[in-house]
């Protein structure tokens, strides 16, 4: 089994979760492989029926109190430029594409998608380029994210503060 | 004519009251890298948690940090009960099964909500402070350890009130969001100034802010 997920976070993102839904990229999922669809789709203002679209299993909620297992069986995460969600997926190692909503102006959270596409961590797109990118886009050229180094700012602080 | 000889001296003896507390924080700011509390003993730690994806990353610094730093207290906005849980969990599998109660958590009132005006950030700010020099005062932390939510800026504030009046200097060390790439949230714009240790984790940050310490990604 195939699966893509895709997180709003604690937005609403409709718009996203029309697009994915749409006939046209419901198709283009499938052309592509993908079996099962799980949407996450937080405050938004439609709660799509499970099993509506024909050809992929979907399922869909609003929250849960972790995704973690969602993002753990998924193979492609398509997620809102949220920075939680954005480090959550790449922290899980996981094909991630980030659609911006370009409705949303002058947000901060955008830096960081922003940076980590340039980075050449995730594939970003918007929702009128979204078909396109589903059809095209290619995992393999992406740089691997590796985990923070927390214990250098541990190493650093010690002899800041004289911890023999 | 007396009034304005009255006002007069009211008016120099408020500038001087201004010019020796610029003085004192100055020299307060200046001891920073003299103070190592660690070289005592066990190194007493404040964890400004935020709320959702601040908290997160605060607990991975913490995770990083050796049993030297006890006891750790939290401070986290009011309204929060997930960074409790979260931090309840953390302690749980980090803390020290020997060396139990190690930790605290206290509440304090949220200084900024998320898209809140500036002016009402201003009497919010206030009104947390009010809770944070209590708070710091009993707990006499050796480090505030903070990275970005509202809440730490009346926390450091409190803090290097402590070393200003020569109670304690308080060694304040705040990280900036991962987050944040091309400009810093408001604390860590305040915080700049003020912090003994400012650490951001995007070299666009570095080179905008040279007194920032970068060493890559850290959380």
């Amino acid at each position: 089994m195939t699966r893509v997920f895709v997180t709003v976070g604690t937005t609403k993102f409709d718009e996203l979760i029309e697009n994915v839904i749409s006939e046209e990229n419901v198709k283009v999922l499938i052309d592509r492989g993908y079996t099962e669809l799980t949407l996450q789709v937080g405050h938004g203002s439609h709660l799509p029926s499970p099993g509506s679209c024909s050809g992929l299993k979907m399922d869909a909620f609003r929250f849960k109190d972790s995704i973690s297992d969602d993002m753990k069986q998924a193979d492609l995460v398509i997620s809102h430029a949220g920075a939680g969600s954005c480090l959550e997926a790449l922290g899980a190692q996981k094909a991630l594409l980030v659609v911006v909503n370009d409705k949303l102006m002058d947000n901060h959270q955008l830096e960081l998608a922003r940076q980590l596409h340039s980075n050449s961590h995730l594939l970003y797109c918007t929702c009128s380029t979204l078909t396109e990118t589903l059809k095209t886009m290619d995992f393999s050229t992406l740089m691997p994210f590796l985990p923070g180094q927390p214990q250098n700012f541990a190493k650093f602080l010690d002899k800041a503060l004289g911890i023999a | 004519m007396e009034l304005q000889t009255l006002l007069l001296g009211v008016l120099s003896g408020c500038s001087l009251i201004i010019l020796c507390f610029l003085v004192r924080l100055f020299v307060v700011l200046r001891e920073g890298p003299e103070c190592k509390p660690g070289a005592k003993g066990p190194v007493c730690i404040l964890v400004v948690a935020g709320s959702g994806g601040h908290t997160t990353e605060i607990l991975r610094l913490v995770g990083s940090l050796s049993q030297s730093y006890r006891p750790r207290h939290y401070a986290i906005a009011d309204t929060d009960q997930m960074s409790e849980d979260k931090i309840r969990t953390f302690e749980s599998s980090h803390g020290d099964a020997l060396k139990e109660h190690q930790y605290t958590i206290h509440r304090i009132p949220r200084s900024r909500e998320v898209r809140q005006s500036w002016s009402s950030s201003v009497v919010s700010t206030l009104y947390a402070l009010l809770y944070s020099v209590p708070l710091v005062f009993r707990l006499r932390p050796d480090v505030v350890l903070c990275n970005g939510p509202g809440t730490c800026v009346p926390l450091c504030a409190a803090g290097l009130l402590l070393g200003m009046l020569g109670l304690k200097r308080v060694v304040l060390v705040y990280v900036e969001s991962i987050c944040r790439v091309e400009n810093l949230s408001l604390s860590g714009k305040i915080l700049y100034h003020l912090a003994d240790y400012f650490f951001v984790q995007w070299t666009s940050l570095k080179d905008k802010y040279p007194k920032a310490i970068y060493m890559g990604r850290i959380v």
